[in-house]
């Protein structure tokens, strides 16, 4: 992960909290912010919006062979999720291999992504977690994956 | 518009070339193409090469002057333009050179692709290809290309059956191909039950699902049509050409399963060409991994949405299938030096219409297509190719 100081730093808002736009004409929700709406091409009725960060797995992998950065967390779950609100984001799944399934319920959580060796950043930023819906009894299991 | 053909081809060997530079390559493939089509320097109008990521792999950009200077063309000052789309930069290339020709604007035009992988790590290699996909939000997270299209074919699989077997099919097929094509860089039969046993990139997709990392350059050289013959016995008629876009990353797109870049690029290059999907003799599709290759023959309109899979076990796209993919052995055997891969699938093609691939000529073509994408869908072109 090459990601200098300032560029990381731009994206904080978004990273820590999914902080994406919504289209006050089209109706329609984006994450990460869009400056442009891509269906009515404007961007003067764009409004920030922050995303409650449920979801539903659209589809999965599990990485076993990474780029350097990643290397040391092999293997780990990899997912498009579908935000509630409508948008898509790709994100690591702290879950057991056998646990994650397509249709399943997640949410965000707030995590380490990655570091730059002893002395540089450390980038935090959000992976999701298997969701227990209210009024399900039980508390979440215990994280069992990578995180 | 001008009506634009293909007078002269040529290909450098694909594979771990480390007794080669990038300069040595395209001069190389260069020289074989401009012999091929008996043209002098002076004749040249403008050269067009795609390279995605000299920056990365040889820290070298400018590769516009670099090969307008390797290919001895420094002292005539031949205007040279590198383009880049990622893995569909060499595609882009020939697109750039025709529509050079076809507005008037040059004669004979130079379409060059190149890429020159080996000289760094393969964690390197496969940083600068994560580049293709979105950065800050698909790597950041962790993705890796073969984690893309693993997304994908996990999605095909559930949606319509798919099967890892009927991926593997497409790795035994396109090895197969490459047997029989001098230039491929894994010129060996391997079965199904190697591709299931070779380790695990990304689940479902193996290491033998995946296109290697490869060194590799390939030119064509393109005139106008109505004076092809005097270059060629045998030009290669663009009939169709035709280029998309889409979002970046792919968890923005309309259909996991749909690379719709490919959808519009074929329909476009179809309707300039005037013919039908079901009408293609051979065709070179980008099968960076075996899932793309099912992806792309069904985003043709070769066979329907969700069929890519049993088409492919039932050996519809084999040398004797209805439409021969890969015939060059593909992205997966023939090798993918990325820039490149977009030029060899047309010179390919050329071969094919020509009547000159050897052992793994297809009987009786007619119409050929190339099929070239940039990284997970973003971008992607299509061209037809007749005699």
């Amino acid at each position: 992960m090459t990601t200098q100081a300032p560029r990381f730093w731009r994206s904080i808002p978004q990273r820590y909290n999914l902080l994406g736009t919504h289209c006050n004409i089209c109706n329609e929700y984006f994450f990460p912010p869009r400056n442009l709406c891509p269906n009515c091409r404007r961007g003067a009725h764009l409004e920030s919006h922050a995303f409650k960060g449920t979801g539903t797995i659209i589809t999965y992998t599990t990485i076993h062979n990474a780029t350097e950065d990643f290397e040391s967390l092999t293997p780990y779950n990899l997912a498009i999720i579908q935000l509630d609100e409508g948008p898509r984001i790709t994100g690591q799944i702290v879950s057991s291999r056998e646990e994650v399934k397509i249709g399943m319920r997640v949410r965000a959580v707030f995590r380490i992504l990655g570091k730059e060796g002893d002395r540089g950043i450390i980038y935090y930023g959000t992976k999701f977690a298997p969701l227990i819906e209210p009024g399900c009894q039980g508390r979440e299991k215990k994280k069992s994956g990578p995180g | 518009m001008r009506s634009v053909s293909i007078v002269g081809v040529g290909c450098t060997r694909f594979g771990e070339r480390w007794d080669c530079s990038l300069r040595d390559m395209i001069a190389e493939a260069g020289v074989l193409a401009i012999d091929d089509a008996e043209i002098s320097g002076e004749q040249i109008d403008a050269l067009y090469v795609g390279n995605m990521s000299g920056g990365r792999f040889i820290e070298q950009e400018h590769i516009g002057a670099l090969i307008a200077d390797c290919a001895g063309l420094s002292r005539l000052h031949v205007p040279s333009t590198r383009v880049e789309a990622a893995c569909a930069s060499g595609g882009l290339a020939l697109r750039q050179a025709v529509l050079a020709v076809a507005s008037g604007y040059c004669d004979i035009v130079i379409a060059a692709g190149v890429e020159k992988m080996t000289d760094v790590s393969s964690g390197t290699a496969a940083d600068a290809l994560a580049a293709a996909a979105d950065r800050e939000w698909e790597c950041f997270f962790g993705a890796t290309f073969p984690a893309l299209y693993a997304m994908m074919a996990k999605m095909h699989m559930r949606r319509y059956g798919t099967t890892h077997e009927q991926m593997a099919q497409v790795a035994v097929k396109n090895h197969h191909h490459a047997c029989m094509n001098p230039v491929a860089q894994y010129q060996m039969e391997i079965d199904i039950e190697d591709v299931d046993s070779s380790p695990m990139v990304a689940d479902p997709l193996h290491v033998l699902d995946c296109s290697p990392i490869s060194d590799g350059a390939a030119v064509v050289v393109l005139a106008p049509s109505d004076i092809a013959r005097q270059f060629s016995d045998t030009p290669i008629k663009i009939a169709g050409c035709a280029q998309a876009s889409d979002t970046l990353a792919l968890h923005d797109r309309r259909d996991l399963t749909t690379l719709d870049a490919t959808v519009h690029a074929g329909r476009s290059a179809f309707r300039q060409a005037g013919i039908e999907p079901r009408q293609v003799d051979v065709a070179e599709v980008h099968d960076c991994f075996t899932i793309a290759e099912i992806l792309a023959i069904e985003d043709l309109g070769f066979v329907e949405k969700g069929q890519g899979g049993k088409a492919t076990e039932e050996g519809w796209t084999a040398l004797d299938g209805e439409v021969a993919v890969n015939t060059s052995g593909g992205l997966k055997a023939c090798g993918h030096p990325v820039g490149a891969t977009g030029i060899k699938q047309a010179y390919e093609i050329a071969l094919q219409l020509r009547g000159e691939a050897g052992r793994r000529q297809v009987d009786e073509v007619e119409i050929g297509l190339a099929h070239n994408v940039g990284g997970s869908g973003g971008t992607a072109l299509v061209h037809i190719f007749t005699r």
